[in-house]
């Protein structure tokens, strides 16, 4: 329970700092900016401010409105209706990792096959409760094998069809640090080869995406495997649908696998609450930052959980600990717990396949019109690059007419790179039906040319 | 408490056994005391590397604490104590025995004049 301080606490303290009231506190202040007077309008009754808000609401085009073909990262999926029942509980409703944990058992519980669920999914031995979202969840791997090679390793390779907004977040993490990152300034189409080169014994870390930011499949286990001849750890970011179908990237060589876990029953909602896949071997546990559940007996022998490996953590640890933030996405952890569940093995695999199928015939008959060619024969998920025969954010506006919202313009997010304007990247889910891509070919029909 | 006189001693409660030109260190009886349970001991130096007086050469976690454990002498470190990782109740149930850290070749001997005494380490916890 928060209990405030009394009017004689309040006293105490400011008499032992020697001040005579709160507002003695703020005289740095200027005295007219201390409490400015706001413009606000006249006060709402709940009906009028209930209006108002949903005539903001009405301004919004959202994927209920549009068909969509935009992924990038964030991918349009259906969303059963048990996971926003199951999470709305008020026992669930608080987004956290409890502070007086084992008190919190179902919790706990549900942390723990959240963790367990994620170790399955991606074929590794140990999986925190969670990171904000997928570029952090990268940012914190980073911080793990710096850690790990306790700083004598200071290269970090990021692949360059890593998600850009991914990188930036690495740059941010380490932007005060003597870390030297490589890789990503190379051409977003370039093969994970082109890696090769940049791996030395300085190395801490390797950095691919899978499926890449481009949709594009690749099978990195020679780039693993020479990552590990140079004693460097390789980091794997993942999108789970994708998971459904692919070998898990603990089976081919990962020593860390992250990934945006919105895809799995969080919805699109303006870009958060997301959350953050983190999976690890058991072997760097000591180093792994964010909290973590463990199931064990009570002394009557009855099953348990409890926060466990708590000396990792910041409050013990302090500034030597792996990370600063050990904050967990506790409320999307649960609701992909809950999807998972209620798709279950078959479900998840059938729901990839539907992925894969619908986005592969989507690129047939996209290409099938004059002027449109794919961009990279490589294999792909769920979302390819097509070559346009105009600008790809005039056809964007064009869709837009036809109230379908397109994929990503590839010069939005490389803004600096030549050769980009004409690059569209269409993600298909199961939310794209049939219709829906006959409509989105018969759009570009009308603006295609060769 | 059981503090051996024969040792040599840090404010930091780690200690240092001295063997011809070879110092052997640990942490004391009062600090694994002070520690409580120990889970987790990473000694983060490695055979052949020169560490000076006062370096970092290795993490000790309990239940409730991380400490870091500091070499009270400079030398080149010639062994590691390996059983720690799998056993690390050792340090608790037998500090200055089975459950040494690291040997090193001492380089400057003379370093070992400004740690205490047994005398004067018990003295140091008493005002703790």
């Amino acid at each position: 329970m928060f209990s405030p301080h009394t009017p004689t606490e309040k006293e105490e303290m400011l008499r032992a700092i020697g001040v005579q009231s709160i507002e003695d506190l703020f005289q740095d202040v200027p005295k007219a900016h201390r409490f400015p007077s706001l413009k606000l309008p006249p006060p709402l009754m709940e009906m009028e401010a209930l209006a108002e808000m949903q005539n903001f609401a009405d301004g919004n085009e959202t994927c209920r409105d549009l068909i969509s073909f935009l992924g990038a990262g964030a991918y349009h999926h259906y969303i059963p209706a048990a996971v926003d029942a199951i999470i709305r509980r008020g026992e669930f409703y608080t987004a956290y990792t409890p502070y007086q944990p084992e008190i919190s058992q179902g919790t706990l519980q549900a942390i723990f096959e959240y963790q367990s669920l994620i170790a399955a999914l991606t074929g590794m031995e140990v999986c925190n409760a969670s990171h904000y979202d997928g570029a952090t969840a990268v940012a914190e791997a980073v911080n793990m094998a710096v850690a790990h090679f306790r700083g004598k390793r200071t290269g970090i390779v990021i692949s360059p069809s890593l998600n850009p907004q991914y990188t930036e977040t690495v740059q941010t993490y380490t932007r005060n640090s003597t870390l030297a990152l490589t890789g990503f300034e190379l051409d977003p189409f370039s093969s994970p080869d082109s890696l090769l080169p940049l791996i030395n014994t300085n190395t801490a870390l390797v950095i691919v995406q899978y499926p890449d930011f481009l949709g594009r499949l690749f099978d990195y286990r020679k780039l693993i495997e020479a990552a590990h001849q140079s004693g460097a750890l390789v980091c794997v970011a993942i999108n789970p649908i994708a998971l459904g179908l692919l070998t898990p990237p603990g089976e081919f060589g990962a020593d860390i696998v992250t990934g945006e876990g919105q895809p799995l029953g969080i919805p699109l909602s303006f870009g958060g609450p997301y959350l953050g896949l983190f999976a690890t071997k058991l072997e760097f546990v000591r180093k792994m930052a964010g909290r973590l559940v463990g199931e064990t007996v009570d002394i009557d022998g009855r099953r348990g959980y409890v926060l466990t490996l708590t000396a990792r953590e910041q409050h013990i640890r302090r500034e030597k600990a792996t990370s600063n933030i050990c904050t967990n996405q506790g409320l999307m952890a649960l609701a992909s717990a809950v999807y998972l569940s209620l798709l279950g093995r078959q479900g998840l695999r059938e729901l990839a396949e539907l992925c894969y199928h619908k986005a592969h015939y989507t690129m047939q008959r996209i290409t099938e019109l004059p002027g449109f060619t794919l961009k990279d024969p490589q294999p792909f998920f769920n979302e390819f690059v097509i070559h346009c025969p105009t600008s790809a954010e005039t056809i964007n506006a064009h869709l837009l007419e036809h109230g379908i919202l397109g994929g990503l313009a590839l010069s939005q997010a490389y803004p600096n790179r030549p050769g980009m304007e004409n690059l569209l990247m269409i993600a298909v889910t199961e939310m794209n039906s049939r219709d829906d891509i006959e409509a989105l070919a018969s759009a570009l029909a009308e603006v295609s040319h060769d | 408490m059981n503090i051996p006189a024969s040792f040599k001693y840090t404010k930091n409660d780690e200690w240092i056994k001295v063997e011809g030109n070879v110092g052997i260190i640990g942490i004391t009886d009062y600090a694994q005391q002070q520690l409580s349970d120990i889970v987790f001991v990473e000694v983060v130096v490695s055979v052949g590397d020169t560490i000076k007086k006062d370096d970092n050469c290795a993490t000790i976690e309990s239940v409730k604490a991380a400490a870091d454990v500091y070499s009270p002498a400079s030398g080149v470190v010639i062994e590691v104590n390996d059983q720690l990782s799998n056993s690390p109740e050792l340090i608790n149930s037998d500090p200055y025995g089975s459950a040494w850290l690291l040997k090193i070749e001492l380089s400057d001997p003379s370093e070992l004049e400004e740690l205490l005494t047994a005398e004067a380490y018990i003295k140091k916890i008493e005002e703790k």
